[in-house]
């Protein structure tokens, strides 16, 4: 499967989620008011490292039983060491593909997760770069 | 003290390079706006022998001989990519100064030497997927030269501690007094009659002398150079002073209507900005002038200025003010390249004296919401996808950028498409 070029992204908007929301009647204090907390901001679960943090389209669906469906977008961490059975964004030649990182012996592998699609075996001669971990998918519902 | 000068290899080439890896290892240009001229190399360019600044059209042989990528500036992904850099950065070390788009000089602890340089060198270019270049000395001038060498000299990988790699000396007599960061090639020609030619001679001049030649400055630099700081860091950028929007055509511009349509949009941008800033402008500038780089054509160049009633960062304001400058300077009958708007007088929009004149309270907040209503859709849905009438929809005056990478940092719409 190849993705896209990498969306670069910035925590700077907020998602501001309301933890509860009381309706204020007037006249009266909320009972709600000295338990308030801070809103949630999805940006704060989805991006460990704002600084590191990139979004990726994918497009194809050989990640299919990895949860990935072509249209999703990768929250990709470029500060995180990529470990085996990771699922990462890798350079090959030339070209920006997302794939689980496989390592057996001295042999690196690129596994699609999708029996029509088999595993890449990266030779010594091609140009393989780890660009970055993926850590999350957003897949919209509808 | 120890200060670091980290500075960005080929900065706006490396960032293309991030999101388009078929730029790896091939020369790489990017041009200025409108397509002039040569703004960045990637080294491969640079060993083409193609030259900054020389006008695109000079290149294009060389580009097509070559196989350049040729691309024009995407100044938001470089933005972004800046202030991603600049974040890493700040997390590694007590204080920094950004002193441009890709440079940053930084404090250093006392541990922090060349293997805390390398550390952060590959901490920058694993988690941005940016190279840069590291000098270290105990002076801002010194490490700025530092980190020249660094640059020119591949097999120090990066990185140049110039106080801990032997005699400094070595190191100065290498750079030429043109190249020192603050001196020049005019002073540089004024210290050569007095037989100073390198850092090395600035260094060991005669103190007085360099004072009476080069003044309060140069006697600064050349202390600086002998390892005396008398340069501070500047965390704190200063106020600004000015907002300029202006741009140069695509195509010549002859009528008026056009003209204006180009200044409402540079100034409905100063707005923009304006607010962004929760700043206003006392004063509006107008400039129009043609193209001094044909001088075979009539020259023509006017500037006009106005003051507000009372300072504002209502575009609708701004925009009439401005258009009615333009009317008084705009004369028929000359091709124009260039018009922009400067606003002045900036104060914060927290402390406004009223004035007389002033509109009711009830005006004011109903005007205040309709600007940053815009602003907000055009943060989300891109540039002018609202604007206000006077910008018209065509714009043909507008700049050239035919072969600009997409906006991969700033735009949900401009997702780039990938192949399954």
């Amino acid at each position: 499967m190849i993705v896209g070029k990498p969306i670069p992204f910035e925590a700077r908007t907020k998602l501001h989620v309301p933890l509860f929301s009381a309706i204020v009647q007037a006249g009266f204090p909320s009972p709600a008011d000295d338990h308030m907390e801070k809103s949630l901001d999805l940006n704060e679960h989805l991006v460990r490292n704002p600084a590191a943090t990139f979004f990726v389209r994918v497009r194809g669906d050989s990640m299919r039983d990895a949860g990935i469906l072509s249209g999703d977008i990768l929250v990709v961490d470029r500060s995180l060491t990529p470990a085996d059975k990771q699922i990462v964004v890798a350079m090959l030649d030339g070209d920006f593909t997302v794939k689980r990182l496989c390592r057996k012996g001295s042999l690196v592998f690129l596994k699609a997760e999708n029996d029509s699609f088999p595993p890449i075996e990266v030779s010594e001669n091609q140009d393989l770069v780890i660009w970055g971990v993926v850590t999350f998918i957003i897949h919209q519902a509808r | 003290m120890k200060i670091a000068l980290v500075d960005c290899n080929n900065f706006y080439a490396s960032c293309e390079r991030v999101f388009n890896p078929k730029l790896i290892g091939c020369p790489v240009v990017v041009l200025s706006n409108n397509d002039g001229c040569v703004i960045a190399r990637s080294e491969e360019a640079k060993a083409l022998g193609i030259r900054m600044g020389t006008p695109a059209f000079e290149n294009e042989d060389t580009f097509r001989r070559n196989g350049v990528a040729v691309l024009s500036s995407n100044y938001a992904l470089y933005g972004d990519m800046s202030s991603r850099v600049m974040s890493v950065l700040r997390q590694m070390v007590p204080g920094m100064e950004v002193y441009s788009i890709d440079e940053a000089f930084l404090s250093l602890d006392g541990g922090q030497g060349e293997s805390f340089a390398r550390e952060l060198r590959a901490t920058v270019r694993r988690w941005t997927g940016i190279p840069v270049s590291v000098g270290i000395a105990n002076t801002k001038v010194l490490a700025k030269l530092a980190n020249r060498i660094a640059k020119k000299t591949p097999e120090l990988n990066g990185v140049f501690h110039l106080t801990s790699s032997g005699n400094p000396d070595e190191a100065l007599a290498r750079v030429n007094c043109a190249d020192i960061w603050g001196i020049g090639r005019r002073l540089a020609e004024r210290l050569a009659s007095g037989g100073i030619r390198t850092a090395r001679d600035l260094k060991h001049a005669d103190m007085p002398w360099v004072r009476r030649t080069l003044g309060v400055v140069g006697e600064r630099i050349a202390r600086e150079l002998n390892g005396i700081p008398c340069l501070t860091l500047e965390e704190v950028a200063p106020p600004k002073k000015g907002i300029a929007s202006a741009r140069s055509f695509g195509r010549p511009v002859e009528l008026l209507p056009e003209l204006e349509e180009a200044l409402a949009t540079y100034t409905a941008r100063a707005g923009e900005k304006l607010r962004a800033g929760n700043l206003l402008a006392a004063n509006i500038h107008v400039f129009v002038e043609t193209n001094p780089f044909k001088p075979e054509q009539a020259q023509y160049s006017a500037g006009a200025q106005i003051t507000l009633p009372r300072p504002s960062n209502f575009t609708p304001e701004l925009i009439s003010a401005a258009l009615s400058l333009l009317r008084k300077i705009f004369r028929p009958g000359y091709r124009y390249k260039k018009t922009g708007v400067f606003m002045t007088g900036l104060v914060s929009g927290r402390n406004v004296q009223l004035s007389l004149f002033d509109k009711p309270q009830g005006e004011n907040d109903a005007r205040r919401a309709l600007a940053e209503a815009v602003d907000r859709i055009n943060r989300q849905l891109g540039t002018n996808a609202v604007r206000y009438g006077a910008m018209g929809t065509r714009q043909r005056w507008a700049m050239r950028q035919e072969r600009k990478s997409r906006g991969f940092t700033t735009r949900w719409t401009d997702l780039p498409v990938a192949r399954a």
